[in-house]
């Protein structure tokens, strides 16, 4: 049973999926859904423990060794994505629960958790598979679902946010595809650690380089990194609320796993800086930090700031990685992790305020921070966080960043991260101010607390964000063993 | 010349690439932005079809004396691929009916002034 450990990470939520649609009434789908993902956090929590003791393993699906059968080949990286991943889904969806029940209709509820299992199965499968067209057909079992997902947000407008999302990341899985097919026209394989060891010979050509640029493109649609971003706050705004909390704190993670494998591993060493994308990554994300973060500021709608706050914090993601250094990727997955519960954590408290008012904009956040303070604790915690405040985890995410810009002696790096950080603390002073400082609008008008089962989960990353702002071992530690994993050059 | 006839089956694929591409970011109309998309994924199919030629080969079925076949993988593949773009396309559709029931039209343009969503 254990050795079929990686298999079964992906393959339960996959099985479940269709259980969930079949099973009709109450809330026996949740109850599925729940039991599953939390399955899959321990799977993938001894999956973690298993590679980190004991070094990467290997599963050849069905028994064909490769190169004919496929094989999942997992090392740190991707048991520590599968890590966040499979966490933050039994951290969500017990908020799952409420939310749901009262943001999306009744009778669509058993076919919404049978949506949220496939995704999982999906992302689990993109970071556990060692195979460059198997990544690429849970990318599409992931997407799809995540396309259903958000077209069931309540208001209209979510409609058409799937929609575009649907025509942006089919042509990003399309990119991606053409890629892979020019490499493996001049490899002749479709496995990683193959390509890895074929590629060498074959950097001179042309096709390898337009396929090259093909997956990269590809993968930051995905990735939604500027100026490829304009799918993404449209949807995380309309979607329903833990949809947004899932999809943001897992979806966009996932797709950065996917870029550092195939820039690092699949590829040999120093292809990304012998050719523009390193430059190209550096723009974007200095662009993204820039162009997310002043967007946000302008927002009035608070998930729709906490979206572009978003494509500000994947472009931080995104210049640790131009740097192709040991320390700047490592800083770009401490970053990861730490994102996604920072994201996690704040669009949970946001959901939680939709929960009791029905909507997000900062007119109906007036004076709320006094009649709900659990999740006005948790906005400014984990605002905190996001603005990269000492104690938090954002803090040591930034902390990395700075010192892998210092070590590449790109100072003007280290001043847009620092001004990046300082426009978040306008963006986040604003919804601090609008539920402290502002005059509730109809003072009558008594808000209650968020129901327990609400607050629990955003309180767990609340609290993780703590942990890991003072605990950096486990972060930093597996992150760094991770960027070696990845075959990052040591310089 | 020669260089075109010999490479006709990938200018096709990139004249149907481009085709497709331009009608996605061009067209208002959501059917038909879907209708691109179709187009575009066919054009991929048909480069990984050509890249599985073998001169001189033939169809990879078992034949008492034939020594060369052509390369059976990338078709698979496409199978695979194929079956994702009818999903694609299954969704992308659905989402225009629901599109077309909550604004009551499918122009993008007008549900643009509707909203401001698009």
């Amino acid at each position: 049973m254990w050795d079929h450990l990686s298999l079964l990470l992906v393959v339960t939520p996959l099985i479940a999926a269709p259980l969930a649609a079949i099973l009709p009434f109450g809330r026996v789908p949740w109850a599925l859904a729940f039991l599953v993902a939390l399955a899959c956090a321990v799977m993938a929590g001894m999956q973690l423990w298993t590679i980190l003791t004991g070094g990467p393993i290997q599963y050849e699906l069905g028994g064909w060794a490769p190169p004919w059968g496929i094989v999942y080949r997992i090392d740190e990286v991707n048991a520590l994505v599968a890590m966040i991943v499979s966490g933050i889904a039994a951290v969500a969806l017990p908020y799952a629960l409420l939310s749901a029940e009262n943001e999306i209709e009744k009778h669509q509820i058993p076919l919404f958790y049978s949506a949220v299992l496939l995704c999982l199965a999906g992302l689990l499968g993109i970071t556990q598979t060692g195979d460059i067209f198997n990544l690429f057909v849970f990318l599409e079992i992931s997407s799809l679902s995540s396309y259903a997902l958000i077209s069931l947000g309540n208001r209209r407008q979510a409609l058409t946010a799937a929609y575009q999302y649907l025509i942006m990341g089919t042509l990003g899985a399309t990119f991606f595809l053409i890629g892979v097919g020019l490499i493996y026209s001049q490899t002749g394989t479709l496995n990683m650690a193959d390509l890895a060891a074929r590629l060498p010979e074959a950097t001179g050509l042309k096709t390898v380089h337009t396929g090259f640029a093909f997956i990269m493109i590809g993968f930051a649609l995905k990735l939604a990194l500027f100026p490829l971003h304009l799918w993404l706050p449209n949807a995380y705004t309309y979607a329903p609320s833990v949809v947004t909390v899932f999809l943001a704190a897992t979806a966009t993670k996932v797709a950065l796993y996917v870029i550092l494998r195939v820039l690092f591993t699949v590829f040999p060493d120093g292809f990304v800086t012998n050719t523009p994308a390193g430059d190209l990554f550096l723009m974007a994300g200095i662009l993204a930090v820039l162009s997310g973060s002043f967007r946000a500021i302008y927002q009035s709608n608070v998930k729709k700031l906490l979206a572009h706050s978003s494509v500000a914090q994947i472009g931080y993601m995104a210049i640790g990685l131009s740097f192709a250094s040991v320390a700047g990727v490592t800083a770009s997955i401490i970053h990861m992790f730490n994102h996604a519960l920072m994201k996690g954590a704040l669009f949970m408290a946001v959901g939680a305020i939709v929960y009791r008012v029905g909507a997000c904009r900062m007119e109906h956040l007036h004076g709320l921070g006094r009649q709900m303070p659990w999740t006005f604790g948790a906005i400014i915690v984990a605002g905190f966080s996001l603005i990269g405040v000492p104690g938090t985890a954002g803090f040591v995410s930034k902390w990395y960043l700075v010192l892998a810009a210092l070590e590449q002696q790109q100072w003007i790096v280290v001043a847009v991260i620092l001004f990046g950080s300082l426009l978040a603390v306008i963006y986040v002073g604003k919804i601090i101010e609008a539920l402290y400082f502002k005059q509730a609008t109809n003072p009558e008008l008594a808000v209650e607390e968020a129901p327990f089962l609400l607050l629990a989960p955003t309180w767990i990353l609340v609290f993780a964000n703590i942990y890991f702002g003072f605990d950096t071992d486990l972060t930093v530690g597996v992150a760094e063993r991770a960027a070696q994993a990845l075959g990052v050059a040591a310089k | 010349m020669d260089f075109v006839v010999s490479h006709y089956n990938y200018l096709i694929a990139i004249f149907l690439m481009m085709t497709g591409f331009y009608t996605v970011i061009s067209r208002g109309n959501l059917v038909k932005k879907i209708v691109g998309l179709n187009i575009f994924q066919v054009s991929v199919f048909l480069i990984y079809i050509s890249l599985s030629t073998v001169k001189d080969g033939v169809a990879p079925i078992y034949v008492e004396g034939v020594k060369v076949y052509s390369n059976p993988l990338p078709h698979v593949l496409i199978l695979t691929a194929i079956v994702v773009g009818v999903a694609t396309t299954a969704l992308g559709l659905a989402l225009v009916v629901r599109i077309k029931e909550a604004y009551g039209t499918i122009e993008e343009d007008e549900i643009h002034s509707q909203d401001n969503s698009l």
